[in-house]
């Protein structure tokens, strides 16, 4: 094993001394603002949308949004998370003129991305919520927006926390394709400490561990939510 | 008050309601009455527009409801909605649940934040009256959840009475309970009936029909067949298919 203690000597020369160590919390700090930013965007996107698809459909209007709604999902469900990025990055943003910081143009990716699936999430948690909720709001006055926001959606809310952390588990993990636009995340910071060192060994099992610990924070949150949102629920 | 003219509902090829045209009166206690499909709750839907009529016109107070451009939502404060399932807001306390409309229509009204404040203050204390009234006053912090059937339909109709409705349509108010809680919901809409409240009520409780009725309406194939005073409709029943019911259900 003397190889090996060589190796994490090499690693923590690179890590600490070297100051490897400031890349890593620069890339974990943009890691999580990708994937924390992007789930709240991708949230508001996402609840809209699903609350435009179960509007019911006698007016014009509502039809109108539907299709733009369906369209939206499609396209963002229909591509892979490193195409829409480069499509930003080295298409859309050239074209408008724009010039962007790379982890910015990633966040907003991260929340369009997230916003259609969160979108179908949200949807089936509507619908998991009794229609007698909607009629009894609407049955003393209230508007179809007001009873959504204020009696549906926090029911759906409680329905789909569980699927929702794993929305946000997948986002964190995603996040790894950023470096395609040359942004600074946990990959690329480690990536960079191996390059630096010629040994990959050590920085990828760090990097690796980082993930796990984060993945699993994020597990433990999601449910303690569920129990603290279980108030309203019969005793179990 | 409320008039139905020519109300038809269709389901796809299936005729739920057949070119009804009732009008109904302030203070009139109306049950409807009829075997289940008859289209009796989806009459009684039909009247706050809760289900669209395929054709036809549902007149409150001389508007058009099933006209688009009225705004539908002003007109469902003034008809309260009790249902068969309650139907209590289940993210929402007892309070709450009453609270929550008349806050809703009142804040938007309100201007600045002393006029608010006054208004939450009178709308909860009118919401503790309301629960005192049906006994429930100590539950008003509690969840839906923990209250029994009985409980929550009396908690679902005085949140209709929250909002000071000129009429409340009943959709089988008891038809979920247990036996021993129908008595209690019974007994509520009893005491709103002795005190004038005009309301219409589909229901299969039959002793209560002839109890609360000023009329009643025998509905069946999406028609009314029969109508008349509780006396006429349970003693001196026309038609055959009323007859025929009758003697099934009582």
């Amino acid at each position: 094993m003397g190889n090996f203690d060589r190796k994490i000597e090499t690693f923590l020369r690179v890590f600490i001394d070297q100051g490897g160590y400031r890349e890593v919390l620069i890339g974990l700090k943009n890691t999580l603002s990708i994937a924390i930013i992007g789930l709240v965007i991708g949230i508001v996107i996402g609840t809209a949308i699903a609350a435009v698809r179960v509007m019911p459909k006698y007016k014009i209007l509502p039809r109108i949004l539907n299709n733009i709604c369906s369209f939206y999902v499609a396209m963002f469900r229909g591509t892979p998370m490193v195409v829409q990025l480069l499509v930003f990055y080295y298409v859309l943003l050239p074209l408008m003129g724009a010039n962007l910081p790379s982890v910015t143009v990633a966040i907003c990716v991260f929340g369009l991305n997230s916003g259609a699936y969160i979108s179908e999430i949200m949807r089936g948690g509507i619908q998991s919520v009794d229609i007698g909720q909607m009629e009894a709001g609407r049955a003393v006055g209230l508007g179809f927006w007001t009873t959504m926001l204020k009696i549906v959606i926090p029911q759906a809310v409680k329905n789909i926390l569980p699927t929702m952390g794993n929305e946000f588990i997948t986002l964190i993990k995603e996040t790894s394709v950023v470096s395609f636009v040359g942004a600074m995340d946990l990959y690329v910071a480690f990536n960079n400490i191996g390059s630096n060192s010629y040994e990959f060994m050590i920085p990828y099992l760090v990097m690796a561990v980082i993930y796990i610990v984060l993945v699993f924070l994020i597990a433990m949150g999601v449910r303690w939510m569920e129990r603290s949102l279980k108030k309203s629920d019969r005793s179990r | 008050m409320i008039e139905a003219v020519n109300l038809t509902k269709q389901y796809g090829a299936l005729t739920v309601l057949d070119q009804i045209s009732e009008t109904i009166s302030e203070g009139e206690r109306i049950v409807i009455i009829g075997p289940s499909g008859s289209g009796k709750s989806t009459f009684l839907r039909c009247l706050n527009c809760m289900e669209d009529p395929t054709s036809g016109s549902i007149f409150f107070e001389g508007v058009d409801l099933t006209d688009m451009k009225v705004d539908i939502n002003l007109h469902r404060q003034h008809m309260g909605m009790v249902f068969q399932q309650f139907n209590l807001f289940n993210n929402k306390t007892v309070l709450e649940n009453i609270t929550l409309a008349p806050l809703h229509v009142g804040l938007k009204k309100a201007k600045g934040r002393a006029a608010r404040i006054q208004l939450k203050r009178e709308v909860e204390a009118r919401a503790h009256e309301l629960l005192q009234r049906i006994g429930l006053d100590e539950w008003a912090d509690k969840y839906p959840s923990t209250l029994s059937g009985g409980q929550k339909q009396r908690v679902a109709i005085v949140r209709a009475l929250a909002m000071n409705p000129k009429v409340i349509l009943f959709d089988e108010p008891t038809s979920a309970l247990d036996p021993e809680m129908v008595g209690e919901v019974l007994d509520l809409i009893k005491q709103l009936a002795n005190e004038g409240m005009t309301m219409v009520i589909v229901t299969h409780e039959m002793g209560f029909a002839r109890e609360v009725a000023s009329r009643v309406l025998f509905m069946d194939g999406g028609k009314i067949m029969e109508q008349g005073t509780p006396e006429d409709i349970f003693d001196n029943p026309q038609c055959p298919r009323l007859k025929e019911f009758l003697s099934k259900v009582i």
